[in-house]
This record gives structure tokens, C-alpha cells and sequence, in this order.
């Protein structure tokens, strides 16, 4: 894994552009759940995406991560466009995301969740198996080998062997965390990760996803409700109401803006 | 889990288990009656056919109710393949040319029909392994029947309706054993490596398994062409081990009581497989003896015809309500070393 670790100062803003969205825009029947959404993401930046609940934020996860397909407007990343590609391609090309409330293979071992996406850059066949071959014991031991360093990144070792569904649910949210870093993604997409913890749970995933960042140099998108994790993690955050953009600035630019008091911190 | 040492090993426990399974069919006949040899023939083919049901249904959680279909398909291409001339111009004169002049031996008719299979299971996966749940089952089901009905009327090749005779009965023990060993031995390399996981990932949640870069249907349709490739198998042992059979042999019922072994011994279990054939196999044994009739000497038990198929139907509605997923669960019998899970790190055994 460490060789994935790329020396980029996280979020220079002379690089190009890793993600870049454009006038993306989907709708369920009448509903428009996105308008015309533009976002540019650069290599190891962390962004956040804010906004009420039905305000856009799950819909532009999904149509960056391929689990929807857009109405219009383009989704680039790394320069080429991925809009129409399906979700396991785009994991392939280096985006890895988590669920709302985790979605772990919950009936399998901690270990063999991780195994189960570390194999996608190892890989091996149904020949390879039959035979056993040594590209078969090549990729068993680098599968072994990142998924016993990314278990002791969240301290989930002493627990490998024990079934995912079982883990507290703090840890089942750290495990699904790893179980996509193990994909090696360039692009770790995070939804509602703190949904359901508390401040000091949260505070500790916040610690998480920055080292994660800054050891992997992987650039992240948060998208969160939770406005105290948004503030103090993403260097930059865009704010979605009705499905539109109203605001994206600075953390503080943020927070001062009236438009965004007014829609999403409300009567807060 | 190390190379130098894991080779040597794997192949000094595969001649044992060769010598083993040649001393059983060796010794087997000698020492018990011919009843019981047939008795374990039929289970040796049932354990091939439920173990790689269970591939698909149980690994990568496609409720297949189809696999009879794809037995249906080896036995009678084998049959076909391995009539003789004589038998073939008696019984299927019209039988085109090409297929006319051929007679195959039993392993190359056999594999012959196993790889039809496969065939077949590409072409009918292709659009079934993209359903999920009930769908995937009832569409499975019109599968089984779409192969009954066409067995029934592609005439020229089967005789339809009528029984289909002249096979020559080639499957004995050693084959039944031999090809029950083979078929174990490349489930459970398969189903214990990095494919096998990408089974159990996209049985766990297809969602999530999308989301580690998994496309849902080349994995479940890898699988379910493999499984069909020993249902071809098992169809050819059956066919050559029957002789004469008709559509009728290879239906419902028959789906009824592998799913009955498959779901009873545990589907996500190769050896849970294996429990279940010889558990219903024993119990239905018994009880067709039972359903004749006892005489006890103070009171008789008069003859209840059908009785087994109540118990066995009664059996599965228990194992259903106190264990749901079957004797093995999802657990493994580690006795013997073909069946042990193999290169597999720590963390592979699940603590409860």
C-alpha cells in the first residue's frame, strides 16, 4: 500500500483537477433532485458537501460514484469522462466510497471484507485458483499484507476474525472506511459518516479520515448533515439547497454567509 | 499459507485421498450388499449435483430452482452421444447424420455433456443472473420447464415422452466416486480462493460489491456455468447409472429432493452439501423401507405408500423453523484435506 502514497501537497491549487463536475443535473420523475451541480475536487483536497436533508447531496454521491446516471452534464475525472461508466469501473479507475449507514459484507470476517476489495488490484482467476498458481500465492500475500496494515490503521487487528455484522457500530463505520481505502482510490467519497456517533466518536473519525489523507494522499469528499465535522475537516465546502447550489467558500466564508444561515443552519 | 511448503503438502494429501477413495471402492463391495452399493452410487451423484447447486445458490445467493434442467440436458446429450450404432438406429432412426455416426466413450461423452452445459448456462445466465431473490427463482423454474418441454418434443433426438433406453451402464462406484472427488476438489479450490470471495461479496450485498469494484453478473454467472458443468456431469453419471429414463425422471421432484439435501445439510457449505445428500439419502432409505409396511410381531404397521416424501417434506419444514440455514450452516467439516479451506490468511474462521 505504501507505494500508493503520492507526494502531492494536499490541496494545491495549481494542479489539475482530479474530479470535476458540470452542469449535472437529475431528476425522478418531476422531481429535480440536482440542478446544473458543478464541483471541482484537486488531488488531495478535502471537500465537504452540506445541505438538508432532500437537498442533493445523496444524488450527487451516487451519479459521481456511478450508481445513478445523470439526466445531463458531465462528471470527469482524472481528465476523462466517467458519467456513463457503471460503479465497479469507476471504483476501478480510483474512486471508493462508503454508505449511509454502511452497507459491510455483514455475514463475513472483518479480514474478509478487506480481502474482498484489496483482491481488486491483486487479482486472480478461477484458473488461477484451480491450479494454484503462483501469481495465486503472489496476490494471497499482498491481499494479507494490506489488509493487515489497513486493520492496524484503525485498530480492527485483534478483531479480524470476527463477523463484520458483529462489530460495534463505530467500528463497523471505521471497517467500511478501510474496506474502500483498500480499493486505492484516489478519490475516497464519504457519506454521512457520522451519522449516529457522538461528538467524541465523530471527533475521533475526523482524526481518521485526515491521517488517511495525508498517508495515502488520497483527495476526499465528505458529504455530511453534521455542520461541526464539515467545518473542522474540509479545507472548502459546497452548500446544496433544493437540489441547487447556493453557496461554496471557506469554512468561515461559510458559516458568515446569510444565504446559508438562512437555508440550511435555519432557525438553528 | 507458505509456497514451498503448501505444494508438497496439497499433493501428498491428494494421493492420500486417491488411495483412500480407491481402497473404499475396492473394499465397499466386498463387504456390503449390492443394494447398498447402488445406494451409494445414487448418493455420490446426488452429492455432485447438490455441491454444485450449491455453487450458485449458496456461494453467490442465486436461488437457482434450474439445475435439474441442466441435468436433464447431460444426461440425455450423453445418452445420445454414447448409444451405440445399433442402439441409436433401433431407437433413434431419425436421428440426424452427423449425430448418427458417432458413439463416445462414457468420460468423453460426459465431458461432452458438461461443457453443453456450460453453454447452455452462458445463454441462460447471461439475462437471469441479473435478477435478484424470487425473481431469479421463478425465472430459473421456467427454465427447468422450457428443457422438459422440448425434451418432450424435440422427438427425433429423445424419444419425447417415451423412455429413452439402450444407455450403457457405465456408472459404477469407482466412477461415481472418482468424478464425486473431482467435482469436491474444484468447488472447494474455487470456492475458498479471491474468486470465492468475490462470490460471498456479491451474495452479501450486491451494492456494496459494486462499490469494491465488482460487476454483479460475470461473478454469479461464472459460477452458475461451473455448477452447470457438474449438473451435466452428475446427469451423465445418473443416465449411465439408470439406463433408461424419460423427461419425467429429471423434473420437479427430482428438483424437490436435491434442494431438499442442498438446504437441509446448509447451502453456504461444500461439505454442508455433502451432510445433507447423505442425511436425506439415509432417512429416505429408511423410510421407503418403512412405508411397506412393518411386522413387529405384537402389532403390524400397515403399508403407507408415499410416507417418505410426507417425512421428508415434514423434515425440511423443521430444519426450516430451528435451523434455517441447515445443519452446516455456513461452517465447514475440516476432516478430510480436500475439503480444507485453502490459502486463506487469518481471520478466515468467523468467532461467534
Amino acid at each position: 500500500m505504501s507505494e500508493a502514497a503520492r507526494s502531492q501537497a494536499p490541496g494545491s491549487m495549481d494542479s489539475a483537477p482530479l474530479l470535476e463536475t458540470s452542469g449535472l443535473t437529475k431528476s425522478f420523475r418531476s422531481l429535480v433532485a440536482l440542478r446544473d451541480q458543478a464541483i471541482v475536487v484537486r488531488p488531495g483536497e478535502i471537500v465537504g458537501v452540506i445541505g438538508p436533508n432532500g437537498s442533493g447531496k445523496s444524488t450527487f454521491f451516487n451519479l459521481v460514484s456511478g450508481f445513478l446516471r445523470p439526466d445531463s452534464g458531465s462528471v470527469r475525472f482524472d481528465g476523462q469522462p466517467i458519467e456513463r461508466r457503471s460503479a465497479a469501473e469507476i471504483v476501478r479507475l480510483g474512486i471508493a466510497r462508503t454508505f449511509q449507514g454502511t452497507r459491510l459484507f455483514k455475514a463475513l470476517s472483518v479480514a474478509e471484507n478487506v480481502r474482498a476489495a484489496a483482491q481488486l488490484r491483486h487479482p486472480s482467476s478461477m484458473l488461477d485458483a484451480l491450479v494454484g498458481t503462483p501469481r495465486l500465492r503472489r496476490a494471497a500475500r499482498r491481499v494479507d499484507a494490506i489488509t493487515g496494515e489497513l486493520l492496524g490503521l484503525v485498530g480492527l487487528t485483534g478483531r479480524a476474525g470476527v463477523r463484520a455484522g458483529d462489530l460495534p457500530y463505530g467500528d463497523q463505520r471505521r471497517l467500511e472506511l478501510v474496506r474502500a481505502l483498500a480499493t486505492q482510490p484516489r478519490l475516497l467519497m464519504l457519506d454521512e459518516p457520522a451519522a449516529g456517533m457522538d461528538a467524541a466518536e465523530t471527533r475521533e473519525l475526523m482524526d481518521l479520515v485526515d491521517r488517511i489523507r495525508r498517508r495515502f494522499g488520497v483527495a476526499v469528499i465528505v458529504v455530511e448533515h453534521d455542520m461541526d465535522l464539515i467545518m473542522n475537516l474540509c479545507e472548502r465546502i459546497q452548500v446544496l439547497a433544493h437540489g441547487q447550489t447556493i453557496f461554496e467558500g471557506a469554512p468561515a466564508e461559510v458559516q458568515a454567509h446569510p444565504k446559508v444561515r438562512e437555508v440550511y443552519l435555519g432557525h438553528a | 499459507m507458505s509456497a514451498p511448503r503448501g505444494l508438497p503438502r496439497g499433493l501428498l494429501a491428494g494421493l492420500a485421498g486417491i488411495a483412500l477413495l480407491a481402497l473404499v471402492t475396492w473394499l465397499l463391495p466386498q463387504l456390503v450388499s449390492n443394494y447398498l452399493v447402488r445406494v451409494v452410487i445414487v448418493m455420490c451423484i446426488n452429492a455432485v449435483l447438490v455441491a454444485s447447486m450449491g455453487l450458485a445458490n449458496g456461494f453467490t445467493g442465486v436461488f437457482s430452482l434450474g439445475h435439474v434442467g441442466f441435468v436433464a440436458v447431460g444426461a440425455y446429450v450423453s445418452g445420445i452421444l454414447s448409444l451405440s450404432a445399433h442402439a441409436k438406429g433401433a431407437y433413434l432412426p431419425d436421428l440426424p447424420h452427423w449425430l448418427a455416426g458417432i458413439t463416445l466413450g462414457f468420460l468423453p461423452s460426459t465431458l461432452v455433456a458438461g461443457l453443453v452445459c456450460v453453454a447452455l448456462a452462458f445463454l441462460v445466465g447471461a439475462p437471469l443472473m441479473r435478477l435478484s431473490g424470487y425473481f431469479v427463482a421463478v425465472a430459473t423454474l421456467g427454465f427447468l420447464i422450457i428443457v422438459n418441454v422440448v425434451l418432450i418434443n424435440a422427438v427425433d433426438f429423445t424419444r419425447g415422452a417415451r423412455t429413452f433406453t439402450g444407455v450403457p451402464l457405465e456408472t459404477s462406484l469407482p466412477w461415481a466416486v472418482g468424478w464425486l472427488a473431482v467435482a469436491v476438489a474444484v468447488i472447494a479450490r474455487v470456492v475458498y480462493s479471491p474468486v470465492g470471495r468475490r462470490y460471498r461479496a456479491v451474495r452479501e450485498d450486491t451494492i456494496a460489491a459494486q462499490a469494491i469494484g465488482l460487476e454483479v453478473l460475470p461473478v454469479r454467472l461464472s459460477a452458475f456455468m461451473l455448477g452447470a458443468f457438474f449438473a451435466g456431469v452428475g446427469g451423465s453419471l445418473y443416465g449411465h447409472y439408470l439406463g433408461s429414463f424419460s423427461p419425467a425422471a429429471f423434473y420437479l421432484a427430482y428438483t424437490f429432493t436435491l434442494i431438499s439435501m442442498l438446504v437441509i445439510g446448509g447451502m453456504q457449505s461444500l461439505t454442508g452439501a455433502l451432510v445433507g445428500v447423505v442425511a436425506v439419502s439415509v432417512a429416505s432409505e429408511v423410510l421407503r423401507n418403512l412405508e411397506r409396511g412393518l411386522d413387529l410381531g405384537i402389532f403390524t404397521v400397515p403399508p403407507l405408500y408415499g410416507a417418505s416424501q410426507v417425512v421428508l417434506g415434514f423434515i425440511l419444514i423443521l430444519v426450516m423453523i430451528f435451523r434455517p440455514s441447515g445443519i452446516m450452516g455456513d461452517r465447514e467439516l475440516t476432516l478430510g484435506p480436500l475439503v480444507k479451506p485453502r490459502q486463506e490468511g487469518p481471520g478466515r474462521e468467523i468467532k461467534r
